[in-house]
């Protein structure tokens, strides 16, 4: 019973969360913990990829509330998020025994990384709705403890308690989502939602629901304000672990509520889910470009891939519900396919942030640079992550990305007005995300990476042990092996696919070459396998000619530089410049860029500057007028504080009566 | 399929050994309109190989990855070269990558020639990688638009099938189609850094793009990134030839002599393009880089238009 396996690893993940209290004081405690937990993920791992094609396997244990139980559930779906997950999980372990040493504190760490592990399965695993929220919070406050583990710096405060905040308001809006689903009968359990999907109007509602607690969780724009600020502050590893982990769990919860307990979905229900995918997918890569802390650029990046990957499941809702299922199970697939794409890179750019950051002790990108020549193996896969990520063949996520553009290529047989417009548009957002996204990695790497050291941190940077190196090979291989056997993944995924759309995509499995093809061969087929032996073997041959036939003769000598060779390193581009073009393309309208150049007339030697003012529309046009309401409503609620008993006992009656009176008219 | 295999290293050594001549030929249309008598048109074959034999000087802190990206860089844009149909549709690897795929391979050469640019740490590198990929930024999405486009009317994504069915009678002429092709037209001028976007001849100047990127560049790995920039250029010639132009094209399994045929109406189209880029570039001036991202915006409204159309009905 695979169920029964993964509730034992998360049943000893959290006895070694308890163990690692007494463990973090001991020398040896953090390679113990860690050790423990890759082993627990890997043995999780191989068990949820054995699930994958299984029938689903359930249990009932006497937790929980009294009467209803603890129901829990291995089917398809949850069986692709745990291997997410655990895989996820494996890499940060084995990350983290390296990484983990040099803690100042292990003691704020080591408890809470089993227990946000054993606690992302859990939410995974529920199958009754108390199960799911306790789970859901329980995630929440043990990557909250991780994201404050460091917590003399006061923005990490500050994050964490946005974080929290913006957790709770998440958990709450999925409560009030299960309390429409059960509706006034009272059924919490999944078997029993499914059997009960609500009413047009309600499942309207709890879509809403969906979209903004599961999105807040995920990162979707304008909830993402949190992210940016929580994913950074936590330990490298626990970044890549919240960044590459947690969203797929949010993500998990979406499409376990609106595709599997809601019933047959309406025709208007992708739209919503397609715009605020694709505002994600745009916005969040422009954001990514602004910033210059190498760590907060990425988890701004997070937020485009999730854009991505809604945009694949509004597809999916909108072909479903338009009768074309065949479509929705190409759509769902890409985005779950991009899910586990964004798994793998987003991981290994956080691990390799996570060296740069203990070999030169910064994360502004503006005293980086050099970085591949003391660090060549951390270049190596940090390249191979960039590059992924950037959509480019043949690695993996472009296959993801190629697959969502061909369901798009399909959407013109909706029937849907408004789908029919909105498609194009989603569309040609995530064309200019994928395209900026390409940008965003290329100033990345070559700031951090390429140039030269623009610090003595950075010059001094030296390569990092065995077992980081090793988590970071690890993923680079399985960036490239997704990307070139893209059908192996199709098919693992294709059971879960088929029972949320009622359709799947064509077996991948005996098409020839291992090419892939998502709907007819006239249509479309891709092979990364044989792009990869092209272009390795073209340029090998175009390699080995010119060294044979022409000249092998190097020769170093300074820079050319047009000349002017100028060795100050102030004359490289910086990351604010580098970006300063796109800046000036989109930055003036998104975040209202002002640039002010004060220059000094001539003949007086004071220096040149330069200020640059940017707006962030989500904090300035939301969230700080909604805090400022907030906070007036509160002054004005604080006068109940000081009521008479009368007065109280007559708040209470009133509002007695009004809930007695809602629930009349409504039950 | 001996005789596919056959037409498609026909079509790879092809693109390799025109590539060339088609820069060299352009250059020499835009001489003659200058009543210049200009550089011969083998020039670019004798600047290869004058390149290639000589050694390569690297700057002193230059990495691992300025030696392999042009290698990269030349092997992404012959790869995707290979796989425009020239002379001939039927190509035996064509299902390998589609126009999507080919437009990402392009932006994987782009990716590594931008990395290349600020592996050195100068300031023409860095600016010529910012500028570069801000032009790309908005190139590639405009690209993917018009792909888009010529999906939606033919109903495939593989350049083959869409080239056979642009010479099938039941296309006639759309408005989706012509939109695609300005559209085309103004990526091909963006991405191949020629004039009013980029100068090719250029030096010393700020605003250089392309050559502000590869200035550290010497020897043979100069001459692998001249060589895939005429590949490039030869490649959306092919691209909109094909499309826009399918006359002649041979048909899968085409006897020699309609390979032949098609391989003079290739030379044709190619001529017919050169000539006219030479044409534009010469009657019109090179724009600040700051108006590039309006020129690049009116692309891809373009092809967002056509596809839009074609979403709101098949026969626009």
């Amino acid at each position: 019973m695979a169920v029964v396996v993964e509730l034992w690893c998360v049943a000893a993940l959290l006895a070694l969360a308890v163990l690692a209290v007494p463990l973090s004081r001991a020398h040896a405690g953090s390679p113990i913990v860690y050790g423990g937990a890759l082993v627990l993920s890997l043995i999780g791992l191989g068990n949820a990829v054995a699930a994958l094609a299984a029938p689903a396997g359930t249990l009932a244990l006497p937790l929980g509330l009294p009467g209803t139980g603890a129901h829990f559930r291995l089917d398809g779906l949850s069986a692709v998020f745990l291997a997410i997950v655990h895989l996820c999980g494996a890499s940060a372990s084995l990350y983290a025994i390296g990484y983990g040493r040099h803690a100042d504190a292990p003691g704020r760490v080591l408890p809470f990384f089993p227990a946000f592990l054993a606690a992302m399965s859990l939410v995974l695993l529920a199958d009754d709705a108390y199960s799911f929220l306790f789970a859901w919070e329980s995630m929440s406050l043990a990557s909250w403890a991780l994201v404050i583990a460091d917590h003399r710096a006061a923005e990490n405060r500050r994050a964490a308690y946005v974080y929290l905040v913006m957790a709770s308001f998440g958990t709450f809006l999925l409560m009030l989502a299960f309390g429409l689903l059960a509706g006034t009968a009272g059924i919490y359990d999944f078997v029993g939602l499914r059997a009960h999907p609500p009413a047009a109007l309600v499942g309207g509602v709890v879509l809403g629901l969906a979209l903004l607690g599961a999105g807040s969780k995920a990162g979707l724009v304008p909830l993402h304000a949190w992210l940016p600020l929580a994913h950074p502050a936590a330990p490298s590893h626990v970044s890549a672990l919240m960044s590459a982990g947690m969203t797929k769990v949010a993500v998990y919860g979406f499409l376990r509520i609106v595709f599997d307990l809601m019933g047959p979905p309406q025709w208007w229900w992708g739209i919503p889910v397609l715009a605020a995918g694709a505002a994600s997918a745009a916005l969040g890569v422009l954001y990514a470009l602004m910033q210059s802390d190498i760590k907060r650029a990425l988890a701004y990046s997070t937020i485009e891939n999730i854009g991505i990957v809604f945009v694949g499941l509004g597809l999916a809702l909108a072909f479903t519900a338009n009768a074309l299922p065949a479509a929705g199970a190409l759509a769902l697939t890409a985005a779950l396919f991009h899910a586990l794409n964004h798994a793998l890179f987003k991981s290994l750019l956080f691990f390799g942030a996570g060296a740069v950051l203990g070999a030169t002790g910064v994360r502004d990108m503006e005293r980086m640079g050099g970085l591949i020549h003391g660090m060549p193996v951390t270049a190596f896969a940090m390249l191979i992550a960039c590059a992924a990520i950037s959509a480019l063949p043949p690695l993996n996520g472009f296959v993801s990305e190629w697959l969502i553009f061909q369901a798009i290529l399909i959407s013109p047989e909706l029937p849907a007005w408004g789908l029919k417009l909105l498609v194009p548009a989603a569309g040609a957002l995530l064309a200019l995300a994928a395209a900026l996204a390409a940008a965003c990695f290329v100033r990345l790497y070559g700031i951090s990476f390429l140039g030269r050291p623009r610090g003595p941190q950075a010059a001094a940077a030296r390569e990092v042990d065995r077992w980081q190196l090793g988590a970071m090979l690890a993923l680079a291989g399985l960036c490239v092996l997704a990307g070139v056997l893209p059908g192996l993944v199709i098919d693992a995924m294709a059971p879960a696919v088929a029972a949320l759309t009622g359709a799947r995509m064509p077996p991948q499995a005996g098409v020839a070459w291992l090419s892939i093809i998502p709907v007819a061969e006239s249509r479309s087929s891709y092979n990364g396998l044989l792009v990869l032996v092209f272009v390795a073997g073209s340029a090998a041959l175009v390699a080995a000619a010119i060294h044979r036939f022409a000249s092998r003769a190097v020769r170093r000598a300074p820079a050319w530089d047009c000349g002017f060779p100028n060795a100050g390193l102030r004359t490289q581009y910086t990351a604010s410049s580098f970006a300063q073009p796109i800046r000036r393309v989109f930055g003036a309208t998104v975040f209202s860029a002002r640039e002010q150049i004060h220059m000094p007339p001539p003949g007086d030697l004071s220096p040149a500057r330069f200020r640059l003012r940017l707006v962030d529309p989500a904090w300035d046009g939301l969230y700080l007028p909604l805090a400022r309401a907030v906070w007036a409503l509160s002054g004005r609620m604080n006068a109940l504080q000081y009521l008479s008993i009368r007065r109280y006992l007559a708040l209470v009656f009133g509002a007695l009566v009004l809930l007695l009176l809602v629930l009349a008219l409504w039950g | 399929m001996i005789h596919a295999l056959l037409v498609q290293g026909l079509q790879m050594a092809l693109v390799l050994a025109i590539a060339p001549l088609v820069t060299g030929f352009v250059r020499v249309v835009k001489a003659r309109l200058l009543r210049r008598r200009g550089p011969p048109l083998l020039q670019p074959y004798f600047d290869l190989a004058r390149l290639a034999r000589k050694e390569a000087v690297l700057a002193q802190n230059a990495s691992w990855l300025f030696r392999a990206a042009p290698y990269l860089i030349f092997a992404a844009t012959w790869v995707a070269a290979a796989l425009v149909p020239t002379f001939a549709t039927g190509l035996v690897f064509s299902w390998t990558a589609d126009l999507i795929a080919i437009t990402a391979l392009l932006g994987s050469a782009r990716f590594f020639l931008a990395l290349a640019g600020m592996d050195v740490g100068t300031s023409f590198g860095g600016l010529g990688a910012s500028r570069e990929v801000m032009i790309a930024s908005l190139a590639e999405p405009a690209l993917i638009m018009i792909v888009f486009t010529l999906a939606l009317v033919a109903g495939s994504t593989q350049l083959s099938t869409v080239a056979e069915h642009m010479l099938s009678a039941h296309v006639g002429l759309r408005v989706s189609l012509g939109l695609a092709l300005i559209g085309l037209t103004m990526v091909a001028i963006a991405e191949n850094a020629r004039i009013p976007i980029d100068n090719p001849a250029t030096h010393l100047e700020l605003t250089m793009v392309h050559e502000a990127m590869v200035l550290e560049y010497s020897g043979r790995h100069l001459a692998l990134i001249e060589l895939a920039a005429s590949l490039k250029l030869t490649l959306y010639l092919s691209l909109i030839a094909c499309v826009f132009l399918p006359w002649g094209l041979a048909p899968a399994g085409a006897a020699p002599a309609v390979l032949a045929l098609g391989m003079l109406a290739y030379g044709a189209k190619l001529a017919l393009g050169g000539a006219l880029l030479g044409l534009f570039e010469t009657v019109i001036a090179k724009m600040r880089v700051f108006r590039v991202p309006d020129f690049l915006g009116a692309a891809l409204m373009l092809g967002l238009l056509g596809t839009l159309l074609l979403f709101v009905s098949r026969s626009f």
